[in-house]
């Protein structure tokens, strides 16, 4: 009995987790537009201008030609900022429209919203990055060193971020709380993260400040799985997600649970 | 087996705000209880907490014999909200609005096809299924909610004035879905400002003030303790007063216009007969406002009476 029960909510926890998924998807799909379009634009002026033009006159970097080089860190920027900015708007559009009392009356779990959310925002981070990648591809030539660092390390970044913008969207009141973290924190930490450079060239001390940069880390991981290449131990890059998306799902569970911006 | 069972509920907000005050409530199983109130009684507040929007302070509530504090998900799955205000996404189309909601519900997209069909038809929306929401105009939003809210087929469901700024012919059809849904079955508690709308459909009614309930009986039963309704005359030619009709309790409105009280009980002919006897000609004559409406008023009146006597004979034993 008590098991036909659990069961019977499995199977209801279930379809609603495809639902929010497959919502978050639609969603994404719907406003192309303003979703997948921009940073692909982006991302080919960046190869144009900083692989092809400029690239060319900087010579070759950590063994590679600076297009190949670059590719790898822009790859991972448009995954870490996609995954980011698809769940801090759609959970603040939903609060701010109200639908988020849609799945709050319904008998599903902060577990299941939270995940339904995440893979939502791992989804088009992941689409974004499928995209700049085929993109990369008319400039350079890219080799893939070790394919499960790379597909792990991307995803595990995937859904950090997605995290990271969930817990944005709970604390988020207005339309500007959720444009203040992507550009004060997430763009300086991206852009100091290692996409353009190695911090081999950078003097000591900034190389331990760059180090202080989890991003760093990331980028670093995932052009290892590309070109086989890195400024840092990619054991301490797993180690570093996996212990950050351990306290982002528990921080976010929490505000969940105590209703945080949603039930009064 | 009851629906709804409500034992000593209370809510005080962050800012101090004690909306609800022990609250005790027991809606039957296929009642359609209407909870009246004015605006600030707690009515939302108490509709919150039973689809877990707002979270009580303390009290027990039971839906169908299920303990919210003991089994919150299994509870939800039997209660279907309407609330007050539009609460989906402007850009998401009908269809999709209905059949994610099902999906929260665990129903099967097959099947949540199938019962959205079944309800926005019903609701006279099929054929906008394919429209982004924000394209329908206020009517079709309430009845898109309304849909929305059955899809799972709860049990009870709650509507916080679903009729608000609605249009009367759409209310009457509605009213008639309303009356339809509870003749097969289902529990319907209502909030309501028009009182017409909770006398016509409701069996059972509570009225809240302050946070307490301060009434709760059959619709019937409420509407035998009025004891007085006021009459509006229209009158031939213009009066400059207010004429002296002996036990009548005359109003002049304006010149051509009177308001006369009657107690429950007294036959109108009287009236008619001193009219005519100070030489008045009627030319029509209409009930004020609706009865209910005016027995709320007095019993909101009596509430505010008895509070502000509790807070004098508070004040005289404090002063002591």
């Amino acid at each position: 009995m008590e098991n036909n029960k659990s069961d019977n909510m499995n199977k209801v926890m279930w379809v609603a987790f495809q639902t929010i998924v497959l919502r978050e998807i639609r969603r994404f799909l719907r406003i192309w537009v303003q979703t997948l379009i921009p940073p692909a634009i982006t991302m080919a002026l960046y190869f144009v201008i900083f692989g092809s033009l400029i690239g060319s006159r900087i010579g070759d970097m950590g063994g590679f030609s600076y297009m190949q080089f670059v590719v790898p860190g822009l790859i991972m920027m448009s995954v870490i900022t996609n995954s980011y900015s698809n769940v801090v708007s759609s959970f603040f559009s939903a609060k701010f429209q109200r639908n988020v009392e849609e799945m709050l009356v319904s008998p599903v779990s902060n577990f299941v919203i939270l995940s339904g959310f995440v893979i939502g925002g791992v989804a088009r981070g992941l689409a974004v990055g499928a995209m700049v990648t085929l993109l990369s591809l008319f400039f350079t030539h890219l080799q893939v060193s070790h394919v499960f660092i790379m597909c792990s390390i991307v995803f595990l970044t995937a859904v950090l971020f997605a995290l990271a913008g969930f817990i944005n969207a709970v604390y988020a009141q207005s339309f500007d709380d959720i444009a203040i973290i992507p550009t004060f924190v997430l763009t300086p930490l991206t852009y100091l993260g290692g996409v353009f450079y190695s911090i081999s060239l950078l003097p000591e001390f900034w190389q331990l400040a760059s180090k202080l940069n989890p991003i760093l880390y990331m980028v670093n991981a995932f052009r290892y799985g590309v070109l086989g290449v890195s400024d840092i131990n990619v054991a301490y890059a797993f180690g570093m997600i996996i212990i950050f998306i351990i306290f982002a799902f528990a921080f976010a569970l929490h505000l969940l649970g105590s209703g945080k911006g949603l039930r009064t | 087996m009851d629906a709804l069972n409500i034992h000593q509920l209370q809510k005080t907000y962050n800012n101090k705000f004690h909306a609800l005050k022990g609250v005790d409530l027991t809606v039957a199983q296929g009642d359609f209880f209407g909870l009246l109130g004015p605006n600030g009684a707690g009515k939302s507040t108490l509709i919150g907490i039973l689809c877990s929007l707002v979270v009580k302070t303390s009290g027990k509530v039971e839906i169908f014999g299920v303990d919210i504090d003991q089994d919150f998900s299994k509870a939800k799955q039997m209660i279907g909200v309407v609330p007050q205000e539009f609460n989906f996404s402007q850009f998401e189309k009908v269809i999709d609005i209905v059949v994610t909601q099902a999906g929260f519900y665990g129903i099967p997209r097959p099947l949540a096809m199938q019962r959205a069909e079944k309800y926005l038809t019903k609701l006279g929306l099929w054929e906008k299924r394919s429209q982004a929401a924000r394209m329908l105009s206020g009517g079709m939003k309430r009845r898109l909610m309304i849909a929305r809210a059955l899809v799972h087929e709860p049990q009870l469901l709650i509507l916080d004035e679903p009729t608000a700024g609605v249009d009367i012919e759409l209310r009457r059809s509605l009213w008639d879905f309303l009356r339809e849904i509870n003749k097969q079955g289902t529990t319907i508690i209502l909030t309501t400002h028009y009182l017409e709308e909770a006398e016509s459909l409701c069996k059972n009614l509570a009225i809240i003030d302050q946070g307490q309930i301060i009434k709760n009986t059959s619709t019937k039963e409420l509407l035998t303790q009025l004891n007085q309704e006021t009459f509006v005359f229209d009158l031939q030619d213009a009066l400059t007063q207010a004429p002296d009709l002996g036990i009548y309790r005359v109003t002049h409105c304006d010149g051509k216009t009177l308001e006369i009280e009657i107690d429950r009980g007294v036959n109108l002919n009287g009236v008619f007969k001193a009219l005519e006897e100070k030489n008045i000609k009627v030319l029509s004559m209409r009930n004020k406002v609706n009865r209910l409406e005016e027995l709320f008023v007095h019993l909101l009146n009596d509430n505010k009476v008895d509070n502000v006597k509790a807070l004098n004979e508070k004040a005289v034993v404090h002063g002591k």
